[in-house]
């Protein structure tokens, strides 16, 4: 599979919308070094070169279904869908040699070598499923355990480059589409709050309250001291509390203010329909304000996974892979309007 | 509570700094924050701020008396000045280079000293023993919490039993750190 197949279609990770309403995905993440070796950011090239030959030959004799991706021969667009797909960070889209990534064919799994850690295990889920995620990244993680020694001291566990991650290594993270919260201006108390129990709220594209879409990422920052199922029911269970929050917001919000959301929710349908020049922070927006009258059954030309699939379809690189050429960003504005005119026209036709 | 920085305007962001295993609380206005390198749109790494103030020039940090003999890792020879420059770590053996340092960090990030999770297949019934023992500790106090003394009692005489597994050098570490 390459790329140019990959951008026709959506991970499968969006595909079953495990749950309705605000969640979109949920995300594990484990960090692991080699032994021996110093981390990536401060061994030498030659080091560096042997801890991805290694990964890579286990990968190799893995037989699994796995694509990789060494930056050195990745083009910079290529780099930059990986990274809207979630695939990658941005920090190692902008590395070039001995680093890459393995994918798996459903892009449910990735494993980014030589980022901040040596290893960076990723395992993406649709929906409220943090559970299945923990189970993949578990299994992949043994799979490399097997051949590899990590760097695990019985005190402090997995040893990391960054003192954050240290001891499980583990960051789980829920996606949620929080319009609800933000249009009821709950937001920042909501962001206030989390932070005191030892989780993180950041903006999927842009922060707080400014956050494009309406996208946020909630996870855990404590990864010392609790059992990585601790660590996951925690989550989980504040991610159920959220969820409430935004289903009472959107609730008052239809009592208060149902016509405005009416108004909202169609001019964006018009606009997404008839704009000739869209820019991509605006289109996440529109977008999500269909996801939000989706959700409160005023939108049925479109089902939630077309949505999800569109926020990542309409950024930069996406578009520039579609086309099949570089385009600037006027350029870009104008194709993302008429990939979305043209989106709008077959949802309406059915 | 006004800005520690200018004095005038009123302290909006509020950072808690370690220095030299010493917590510091550091309330700064909006543009102080920024002249002072804290990107407000951008993800605070708590390691940058639990490192001192980011991208802040070296001279303006506070001069203490430790940093005039830099430790550095045997390692990977990282210097401890380097480690704090770039709040990131360079080998798996800074850990014990850096412990006194590492140890308020970690503590202050955490609120734990003691990984309790996941232990690899092939680290050996040492580390799979250590965590257990941690464990349980945790257990103790849940029930000490909750009155069930016996509960308790019983959880105590199984990490007596499991501490006798572990080698000798290994639980005199641990008597060393309680």
């Amino acid at each position: 599979m390459t790329l140019d197949d990959m951008v026709q279609r959506h991970g499968s990770w969006l595909e079953s919308g495990v749950g309705e309403g605000p969640v979109v995905s949920s995300r594990i993440r484990l960090a692991r070094n080699v032994d021996e070796y110093c981390f990536p950011g401060w061994a030498s090239e030659e080091d560096n070169h042997a801890v991805w030959k290694q990964i890579e030959e286990l990968f190799t004799s893995m037989n699994g279904d796995f694509i990789s991706w060494g930056m050195t021969d990745t083009p910079e667009l290529d780099r930059e869908i990986l990274f809207e797909r979630h695939l990658i960070s941005q920090e190692l889209a902008q590395q070039d040699d001995s680093c890459g990534v393995f994918v798996s064919a459903d892009e449910c799994l990735s494993i980014m070598v030589n980022e901040e850690d040596h290893i960076r295990i990723q395992s993406l889920q649709s929906g409220l499923n943090l559970q299945a995620a923990w189970k993949a990244a578990n299994e992949i993680d043994d799979k490399l355990e097997a051949s590899l020694t990590y760097a695990f001291s019985p005190k402090l566990g997995y040893l990391t480059s960054c003192p954050s991650n240290v001891g499980t290594g583990l960051r789980a993270s829920v996606m949620l589409h929080l319009p609800g919260l933000v249009l009821m201006e709950e937001m920042d108390p909501v962001i206030n709050g989390i932070s005191k129990i030892g989780l993180a709220v950041r903006g999927m594209w842009g922060e707080g309250t400014e956050a494009a879409g309406n996208m946020f990422q909630v996870s855990n920052q404590i990864t010392l001291g609790r059992r990585e199922d601790e660590i996951i029911a925690h989550l989980e269970q504040i991610v159920l509390e959220l969820i409430d929050h935004e289903t009472n917001a959107r609730k008052r919000l239809m009592e208060e203010k149902s016509i405005i959301v009416e108004d909202h929710i169609s001019r964006a349908f018009g606009i997404l329909s008839h704009a000739r020049l869209i820019s991509s922070g605006e289109a996440l927006n529109l977008l999500s304000t269909l996801r939000l009258g989706l959700d409160l059954g005023m939108v049925h030309e479109l089902s939630r996974k077309e949505l999800d699939m569109l926020f990542i379809s309409i950024q930069p690189a996406h578009l520039q892979k579609l086309e099949n050429k570089t385009l600037q960003p006027e350029e870009r504005d104008v194709v993302r309007a008429e990939m979305l005119r043209e989106y709008m026209k077959r949802a309406r036709e059915g | 509570m006004k800005c520690e920085c200018c004095s005038k305007t009123e302290a909006t962001i509020h950072l808690t700094q370690v220095i030299e295993g010493e917590v510091k609380k550091l309330n700064l206005c909006q543009d102080c924050a920024q002249k002072n390198g804290i990107d407000l749109n951008s993800p605070i790494s708590i390691t940058d701020v639990l490192l001192g103030l980011g991208n802040q020039d070296e001279s303006s940090l506070p001069k203490s008396d430790l940093s005039e003999f830099d430790l550095s890792c045997s390692q990977c020879q990282m210097t401890r000045a380097e480690f704090k420059k770039r709040a990131r770590l360079g080998c798996p053996e800074c850990y014990n280079a850096f412990m006194g340092e590492l140890s308020a960090i970690t503590m202050a990030m955490h609120h734990s000293r003691q990984h309790v999770g996941k232990i690899p297949a092939r680290q050996g019934n040492e580390a799979r023993t250590t965590a257990q023992i941690a464990a349980l500790q945790k257990d103790i106090e849940i029930a000490i919490a909750k009155e069930q003394y016996e509960v308790a009692a019983g959880l105590r005489d199984k990490i007596r039993k499991l501490r006798e597994e572990i080698p000798q050098s290994a639980a005199e570490e641990k008597s060393h750190d309680a």
